[in-house]
């Protein structure tokens, strides 16, 4: 690999520092950005600064973080809330937890800038349950944190306070979209409700709150020390600084990566991921989770950003990226995401508690060779209208892998619906296996391995498998020496 | 830690920190465990009291351990960075215990390296 393709900024310290090390992160100018906000900038300065960097949002959506500070600086309240939301819960994705786990100070730091930013003195971190090494190290970097006077009362000496507790969530998906992070804070069902009033005014406690992801905030510190034209240099015209991907699934390189924004995918795979595994050909990456989509073969040239991921029918998300080859079935994909969305939905709206159920019902008739040309009409007006009527994000998002992997894929759909055929070989309903006359030697190895003993012949005889009865569990492929069963 | 009351005295700190770093990588060894969830479920712990028993076994006596988060090679965990002094820190990928012995006994005793060694991929931001 000549050059450097990565470029860590989040994640700058994971890896480098003993997280459980006050010490450590002070060495490598820990709390100085806070020191230099609290003595050297007012926080309209500090707002003005995220403002100019570009800074978004690193949940996925992508709002830009310094204007949502603003909203919350202006608007009064008794007390004001900083909110880390760190229920992190797309199937694939967990750089959040590396983040807490490998610096958990530059959170915390962050959090009391914004703190300071908003005129607050109260954060809160909402975390998993499911993270306990982040939990433990998060509550000793506080515990160090106020003891030495970079957080709590007075910090560095001056008259600014800021505390941060933690609060832990269940693990229910829907937690993520800010509101119902909130009801959940508030010891409320974890259900969204409609904003306006975004929680900017009227947040926690009905008083103006800021809500970050964990990768928002880790940004922050760097960008008040290298200011916001390093920042803005970074990455596309409308998508600034770098962007933390877990690339999982069928590639070689299974890890974290932080890249500058606008790399293109195609870098992403064959240069940081190493290519797909076991030498099979790349066919699509799903990212943003469930609710994001498939970027496909054809895109792999696609800079990445916010905007280029909507267009695909996609979205940033929070980061996963998990890679397919050709042995993949995107319907089956679609199914994969649909279910656990549908079991994810909190039911308080009806697109998406009974929208979603469709979609899956639809979708598992397709897998089952039941499908109609009417039904994947059906898919797709059902998904625009649910993009459309949806109350929260996860809602609003939730087709998206049903849309995003029709519009390349489409092919793949009328296969399993016309020819009843399922090209990637997945859908269990829509294959068979056969017997190759010509390569079948009769040594009666499948004959003993089917378990529902459908395969019959004499040895040194051509086997046949009665299809009626076969299962379809491909046992005897895996078995012949011959190559003489093949799936189709 | 004792508090930290003013600007000045937070600069003072990290220089001082900053000095005791340099100091400690110019005459030992450090060897950093990458231990987040992900390291310490594929090991990571074992490996690193395989190689604290080995440092104790060899006779080793300037060798200094960490700890630390996520090194991102989550294909290559256990993993573990190794800084001989006064040179660039080397990332070993696939450390089991075994192994963690012999990088002791080659890299750590004669600077001699093993194989494993994960290329460094990346720019990282520093202030």
């Amino acid at each position: 690999m000549a050059d450097k393709k990565q470029l860590r900024i989040a994640t700058r310290n994971s890896g480098f520092i003993d997280p459980e090390s006050l010490e450590s992160y002070l060495a490598v100018g820990g709390y100085q950005a806070l020191g230099k906000c609290l003595t050297e900038m007012k926080p309209a300065d500090v707002i003005e600064t995220i403002k100019a960097s570009g800074l978004r949002g690193r949940g996925g959506a992508g709002f830009p973080t310094g204007v949502k500070w603003g909203f919350a600086a202006k608007y009064q309240g008794e007390r004001k809330y900083v909110v880390c939301n760190a229920d992190e819960g797309d199937p694939g994705a967990f750089m959040d937890r590396a983040v807490l786990e490998g610096d958990p100070h530059s959170v915390l730091e962050a959090m009391a800038i914004g703190g300071y930013a908003i005129g607050g003195n109260n954060g809160t971190i909402y975390i998993r349950a499911e993270y306990p090494l982040a939990i433990k190290r998060l509550k000793m970097a506080i515990e160090q944190a106020k003891a030495a006077g970079v957080l709590g009362d007075n910090i560095l000496g001056t008259n600014f306070s800021f505390d941060i507790e933690l609060k832990y969530g269940a693990g229910a998906f829907v937690c993520g979209e800010e509101t119902a992070l909130i009801n959940s804070m508030e010891g409320n069902r974890g259900e969204p409700y409609t904003k306006p009033p975004f929680p900017a005014e009227s947040g926690y406690w009905n008083m103006p709150t800021i809500v970050n992801n964990v990768e928002t905030l880790a940004n922050i510190p760097a960008i008040i020390m290298k200011g916001a034209d390093w920042h803005s240099s970074i990455g596309t015209e409308t998508s600034k600084g770098t962007k933390v991907f877990c690339i999982v699934g069928k590639i070689n390189n299974v890890g974290l990566i932080e890249v500058p924004m606008g790399i293109t995918l195609k870098e992403v795979i064959d240069e940081i991921g190493g290519g797909v595994a076991d030498g099979k050909a790349f066919k699509a990456v799903q990212t943003g989770g469930p609710s994001g989509g498939a970027l496909t073969y054809k895109d792999l040239d696609v800079a990445i950003d916010y905007e280029s991921l909507m267009k695909c029918q996609s979205m940033m998300g929070s980061g996963g990226m998990i890679v397919m080859d050709e042995d993949d079935c995107m319907v089956s994909v679609a199914k994969f995401f649909l279910d656990f969305t549908m079991d994810e939905s909190c039911g308080k709206c009806t697109p998406c508690r009974i929208g979603s159920r469709r979609l899956y019902e639809l979708l598992d008739k397709i897998t089952l060779g039941q499908g109609t040309m009417e039904d994947l009409e059906k898919l797709r007006s059902l998904s625009v209208n649910i993009k459309d009527t949806a109350l929260c994000g996860l809602g609003q998002t939730m087709p998206n892998p049903v849309l995003s992997t029709m519009r390349v894929f489409e092919d793949e759909y009328r296969s399993h619906v016309v020819d009843k055929k399922c090209p990637a070989g997945v859908c269990a309903e829509l294959l068979e296996f056969v017997v190759v006359p010509e390569k079948c030697v009769g040594c009666t190895l499948c004959a003993k391995v089917c378990p529902v003993n459908c395969i019959s012949g004499k040895a040194k005889e051509v086997h046949i498998i009665d299809q009626a009865a076969c299962i379809k569990c491909g046992a005897c492929l895996d078995k012949c020496k011959f190559d003489a069963i093949i799936k189709q | 830690m004792t508090k930290i009351s003013s600007m000045a005295e937070l600069q003072k700190k990290r220089q001082e920190l900053q000095a005791a770093a340099e100091q400690a990588k110019s005459g030992k060894v450090i060897v950093n465990v990458s231990l987040a969830t992900c390291g310490i479920a594929s090991g990571g712990k074992e490996v690193m009291e395989a190689m604290k028993e080995a440092v104790q076994a060899q006779g080793l006596t300037n060798v200094e351990f960490m700890q630390s988060g996520c090194m991102t090679y989550c294909y290559a965990e256990p993993t573990v960075e190794v800084t001989l002094p006064g040179k660039e820190p080397v990332v070993f990928g696939y450390i089991k215990p075994e192994k963690a012995k012999v990088l002791v006994e080659k890299y750590i005793k004669n600077g001699e390296l093993v194989d494993g060694v994960l290329p460094v991929n990346y720019e990282r931001v520093v202030f």
